[in-house]
């Protein structure tokens, strides 16, 4: 094995030699290596489905690889739980933030801890999980419930779940994809104070420019075959890593006609609703999308954005104001109302809205059009209209699937997309909210999902794209309008990132210019 | 009808619906619906009342009874932990199969004779309080008492340990709690197994104590089931478990008692004249189930609470895939 | 355990199923937890002191032994189609109704009322009786159905329990009527109905066919047949059918999808009541011909394990029915009298367990293989 040489300028904390680990159908990891040094921040990229969380979840304990060999602090080790892997001092922080919403900051930082034995005594572990934050200045109160925190806070929760186990090693699984800009930086900031103090990063993306400011190092996967390990990020530009990431060129713009926006499609006027927790989730947004263009939401998650695309397509209830689709009102009124204006949805969650996991390919596609003829016949069904049906779409769209009877659960992230964008596309709508329609795609995947919206966008429909990947929602929207606490702050058709920036933390539009002259300051 | 002898009566049927929530509340917050309960009861309440005809010994019975119900709660267990099977289903199955097992083994039981009881027991001072004193302090099984400590002790591990914290994590947010190193599979048989064990203790109590006898299907007679009911009704807490229980329990006997006198309120009593009333007397049981449902819910919905939010999801590692 | 496996000169490994298993593999793996279910059945009846397989060959002969038999092993399954399809139905949209029981029950009572009550005159022609009786029967099911289904859909309340709960109000309601109301000399059961509320039997047309002689298959054979056919247009030939077996797969992409969960639950549960009435009208006009307690030897949740052996598929639903009822046929003559149900739980668990060779695969490596790739 190889042995950290006396002459290496730093001490290398993690080692992971010919790391292979398969899944049914897949080869996850194929004979990768990886090393971390002592008090480095070093990015681990690829895309999505390229094999980083799985490798990361191998050294975090969670999974076991199938061959090589890891060896932490120059000792060999097998972890069988993440229990010995926290032993260790190896923390990972899960892209899905891994905290019991009903249960207080304090409870979920002891949880699984072998201290307090039995009877808990939150008070005095409170203070020191209180001491602990200022220590790193990660404020939160450990008093509070997980559900009453913003991303943020949880986020900070998650660090200090891995510190107070007195982690060394951190693994942070695309960390900045929930934040805001601002809470961006603040997230670097913390890192750089924890590195300062000892400890060692892993930072798992896939978005190149926080690779190139945060990262020192930076090793590259891409389909489970490691194509860069640990090499400087100072001596890579952003077309390397691209280059290393994906396997060929990148196009970083889009082609895109001109917009030419017609008459008003969607029209919210004042919209007030409640979350699921009956909290206030919109808070009188009123917002246009025209005919031919595609309007982009940002903000950060949880600010109203599904919310908002629930009262739009009929799902949730408004408790005040209008939804206008072509003029009419269909405020309150049913899904299939909304389905009759032409108003079609690819909702955030495709496993567990957008699709029905066991039902085959064919009764997924008609899922929207199965009242209506040559599907419809009476109060029956023409089996034989749907598969013709389901066929046409499966060659338009690409999808790939053994037969139309198999069952979507069966499909990968991005064809089972496809079937949901064929779905929606095909009933050629009117207006088309698309929510993360990119999210957990290749980047493949991600083109043709872009294609597509901007097809639509140019065959006349009205396009609301609601986003968290603040590029995606630059590169492919007319205008950006920014949602913040369910209300609209501003609107930005110059992709300015730095005004998107300030507004997604809730700086008025019209407040803007003197919020940029006190950064100047 | 003197209402402190059928809360006092209340209290002691109560106990047998206790046991049976307390168990189910403690599988339900790690998670896992059983719906076997009424069958774990059932091969309880045989197995205690064999082992007591075979040795005499009432309190080997149920300790008996509590081992055989919790083993067969693994087989639920099994199915749908590792086998990640419905749990509706399963549950069900675990059911008709305890049933018929009891069934098998319990031929010819009926006919057993006398055999010795859990003793009953009077608190010294605390039976003196009025109106308190008379109904949980006198004459009461001593398994009820048993149920009075099981209450409290059951709640503060539930909220205020750290066993209890791991049994909330793993009914909450799986994947938190395996993230931490806890043992998400083990810990969920193991509370499926508690709550075997109390299903097994609910059984007994009947079969030894609170109506003693083996009548087949009858010696349990849906009490499982209401258990069940009450859990949702108790909104997973013991407290809220022990008054739903207590009450109807009560309910149950004052099914029986209201037919016995001729005048009620001062009032001729129907149900002493009609005799056959007595059968819409019997649904008033399993309709107040249906009625505490409806209020648990509607309670539930207002005040947002909701059962374990992972109850009923099997636990795959790693089910987002790469 | 670990080590145990560990000297195991190969290692089992399951994997998760990505591509569908061909059409035949759900029903072979369904024959095959049957057959291994017979065989654990076999061992607990041993233990149990019995000789399992002079039961089992019993069981054979008493209900497929001849033509006698074999119609009378059919007068059972026809209840359990019913309400094997009662519960098909509901399992579908992920509705646990659990009250077949009950609603057979009271779709019995329902059916009784017409001749008891009465609605129609005794010597109103057999058509009209039957019909009446069971558009009755149905009805009564239909509301025993609607009302867990109302109180799902309005209160969310869990149906397992209220549709439980609902089933001894069913038998305590019938008994009030059977004690009470129409007693017949003070005997617990009703008198006997007129002929002509009886349905037809084989044996009744003996005088055309001789063969029929004693058989006593009777027209509800015709109507669980029917009801099958209707049950599997329903579910996968139309609209309702689609959208019933959308919310039971994913009620949010169901709502999604426009559709209303609250209407279907309870037109499903109306529905699934009413099939479950159905059997109980033709076990009450085809077989016991007065209204009495003792009616159903669990008819209602041996047919939650006849849905499920026939993976909700409404026509697989008639020849488990059959199965079924040769166990109930030839168990009743079978000691210690627990043993048909003892079997019935066997099998309902071993196909519940089966199922997970549904979604994943087991693959056995050598291990020898593996050592020469280290």
């Amino acid at each position: 094995m190889d042995q950290p040489t006396p002459s290496s300028p730093a001490e290398i904390v993690v080692q992971m030699c010919g790391i292979v680990k398969h899944f049914p159908g897949v080869l996850a990891n194929d004979h990768v290596d990886f090393e971390l040094r002592k008090g480095e921040i070093h990015a681990l990229l690829g895309e999505n489905g390229a094999g980083k969380s799985t490798l990361m979840n191998i050294l975090a304990g969670l999974y076991h690889p199938d061959g090589g060999s890891i060896l932490v602090n120059g000792k060999p080790v097998s972890f069988s739980s993440p229990r010995q892997a926290i032993q260790a001092g190896i923390g990972m922080i899960h892209q899905h933030f891994m905290l019991v919403p009903s249960q207080t900051v304090a409870e979920n930082i002891l949880l699984g801890l072998d201290e307090p034995r039995f009877f808990m005594q939150l008070s005095k572990y409170e203070q020191e999980i209180a001491k602990l934050s200022e220590r790193f200045g990660l404020k939160v109160d450990p008093r509070a419930h997980v559900w009453q925190l913003s991303v943020g806070e949880q986020q900070r929760v998650e660090i200090l779940k891995m510190l107070y186990r007195g982690a060394n090693i951190l693994i942070m699984d695309e960390p900045t994809a929930v934040l805001a800009p601002t809470e961006v930086d603040e997230l670097f900031n913390t890192l750089r104070a924890m590195v300062a103090q000892g400890k060692s990063i892993i930072f798992i993306s896939h978005k190149l420019h926080e690779v190139s400011q945060i990262a020192d190092r930076v090793s590259v996967l891409r389909r489970g075959v490691s194509t860069a390990s640990g090499v400087e990020t100072r001596s890579m530009t952003k077309t390397d890593l691209a280059r290393l990431m994906v396997g060929r060129e990148v196009i970083f713009s889009l082609e895109k006609n001109p917009c030419q926006p017609g008459k008003v499609v969607l029209q919210l006027e004042d919209l007030w609703a409640e979350n699921d927790k009956g909290l206030k989730a919109l808070r009188g947004l009123s917002l246009q999308v025209r005919q031919g263009e595609i309007v982009g939401l940002a903000g950060v998650a949880g600010n109203g954005q599904r919310e908002l695309a629930d009262v739009i397509t009929g799902l949730r209830k408004a408790e005040k104001g209008r939804v206008l689709v072509d003029g009419d009102d269909i405020t309150n009124r049913s899904v299939k109302t909304g389905i009759h204006h032409g108003v079609s949805h690819i909702p955030e969650d495709r496993t567990h809205v957008g699709s029905a996991p066991n039902l085959s390919v064919t009764d997924n596609v008609i899922m929207k059009k199965y009242k209506h003829a040559p599907i419809a016949r009476g109060w029956m069904m023409n089996a034989i209209a749907a598969t013709n049906y389901a066929s046409e779409l499966k060659q338009a769209y690409e999808i790939i699937a053994p037969n139309l009877e198999t069952p979507v659960r069966l499909l990968s992230g991005g064809n089972l997309q496809r079937v949901i964008l064929a779905r929606e596309i095909s009933s050629q709508p009117a207006l088309m909210i698309a929510m993360q329609p990119t999210r957990g795609l290749d980047v493949g995947a991600i083109e043709g999902v872009h294609r597509l919206l901007l097809a639509q966008r140019d065959a006349g429909a009205a396009v609301l794209l609601i986003s968290e990947e603040l590029e995606e929602l630059i590169d492919l929207s007319d205008r950006v309008v920014v949602i913040y606490e369910g209300a609209i702050m501003g609107e930005v058709a110059n992709g300015n990132i730095q005004h998107i920036g300030l507004m997604m933390t809730g700086v008025r539009q019209d407040q803007l210019a003197d919020h940029m002259e006190a950064a100047h300051e | 009808m003197d209402p402190i002898i059928i809360l006092q009566a209340g209290v002691s049927t109560g106990t047998v619906l206790l046991f049976a929530t307390l168990g189910e509340i403690f599988a339900e917050r790690a998670g896992v619906l059983n719906l076997g309960v009424e069958g774990m009861m059932l091969i309880g309440a045989m197995s205690a009342y064999s082992i007591a005809v075979y040795t005499g010994n009432p309190w080997l019975g149920l300790l008996v009874a509590m081992i055989v119900a919790g083993l067969f709660s693994q087989i639920h267990a099994f199915i749908s932990i590792t086998l990640q099977a419905d749990q509706v289903v399963s549950g069900l199955s675990l059911g008709f199969l305890a049933t018929g097992v009891s069934l098998v083994l319990g031929e010819g039981l009926s006919k057993a004779g006398t055999i010795p009881l859990i003793p009953t027991y009077t608190v010294p001072l605390l039976s003196q309080i009025p109106i308190i004193g008379p109904i949980f302090f006198t004459d009461q099984k001593v398994l009820v008492y048993l149920g009075y400590l099981l209450v409290p002790l059951c709640y503060y591990f539930i909220n205020h340990t750290r066993p209890g914290l791991h049994l909330r994590s793993v009914g909450e947010y799986p994947a938190a709690a395996d993230s931490l190193g806890i043992n998400v599979y083990r810990l969920r048989y193991l509370y499926v197994f508690v709550g075997g064990l109390f299903a097994g203790l609910a059984g007994g109590t009947i079969s030894l104590a609170i109506s003693p006898g083996w009548f087949s299907e009858l010696t349990t007679s849906g009490q499982g089931w209401i258990a069940i009911g009450l859990v949702i009704f108790a909104q997973w807490n013991p407290i809220r478990a022990a008054f739903g229980s207590y009450i109807f329990g009560a309910l149950r006997r004052l099914v029986l008692d209201i037919q016995g006198p001729t005048m009620i309120f001062g009032l001729a009593n129907p149900f002493y004249y009609n005799p056959y009333w007595g059968f819409f007397l019997q649904m008033l049981p399993y309709a107040f189930t249906i009625i505490v449902l409806v209020i648990g819910s509607r309670e539930a919905i207002r005040k947002r609470l909701g059962s374990p939010s992972a109850l009923g999801v099997p636990y795959i590692r790693g089910e987002r895939g790469l | 355990m670990n080590k145990l496996l560990d000297r195991l000169p190969f290692r089992i490994e399951l994997e998760p199923r990505l591509v569908q298993p061909p059409r035949w593999y759900p029903w072979v793996l369904s024959l095959l937890s049957v057959v291994v279910a017979l065989l654990i059945g076999a061992i607990v009846l041993a233990l149990a002191g019995g000789n399992p397989w002079a039961s089992y060959a019993h069981i054979a002969r008493a209900s497929f032994g001849d033509i006698g038999v074999f119609s009378d092993t059919l007068v059972k399954a026809i209840p359990l189609m019913l309400v094997g399809l009662a519960c098909t139905l509901a399992f579908r949209m992920k509705l646990w109704n659990i009250g077949a029981e009950g609603q057979f029950f009271i779709g019995a009572f329902g059916a009784s009322a017409v001749v008891l009550l009465p609605v129609l005159p005794e010597d109103a022609p057999r058509w009209l009786f039957i019909i009446t009786m069971i558009v009755f029967g149905m009805a009564a099911g239909a509301i025993w159905g609607f009302i867990p289904g109302f109180l799902k859909a309005r209160f969310q309340v869990n149906e397992i329990i209220s549709t439980l709960m609902l089933n001894y109000i069913a038998i305590s309601w019938n008994n009030y009527f059977i004690f009470a109301i129409w007693s017949d000399g003070g005997f617990q059961m009703s008198k006997v109905f007129p002929r002509n509320a009886w349905m037809p039997r084989l044996t009744d047309y003996v005088d055309t066919i001789p063969m029929f002689r004693g058989l006593t298959t009777h027209f509800g054979l015709i109507l669980a047949l029917v009801a099958a056919v209707v049950v599997w247009l329903i579910l996968y030939r139309s609209q309702w059918g689609y959208e019933i077996r959308l919310v039971g797969d994913n009620p949010r992409a169901a709502q999604y999808a426009g559709i209303s969960i609250t209407r279907n639950t309870v037109l499903v549960m109306m529905l699934s009541g009413a099939l479950a009435g159905l059997a109980g009208m033709s076990e009450i006009s085809g077989v016991v011909h007065r209204l009495q307690g003792a009616i159903s030897p669990g008819y209602g949740f041996t047919g939650i394990i006849v849905a499920w052996l026939a993976k909700l598929n409404p026509i697989a639903v008639v020849p488990v029915s059959i199965l079924f009822g040769a166990l109930i046929l030839a168990g009743r003559e079978i000691q210690p009298s627990g043993i048909p149900k003892l079997l019935q739980g066997i099998i309902l668990v071993s196909l519940i367990a089966s199922d997970f060779l549904m979604r994943y695969r087991i693959r056995v490596h050598r291990k020898d293989l593996l050592k020469e790739a280290k």
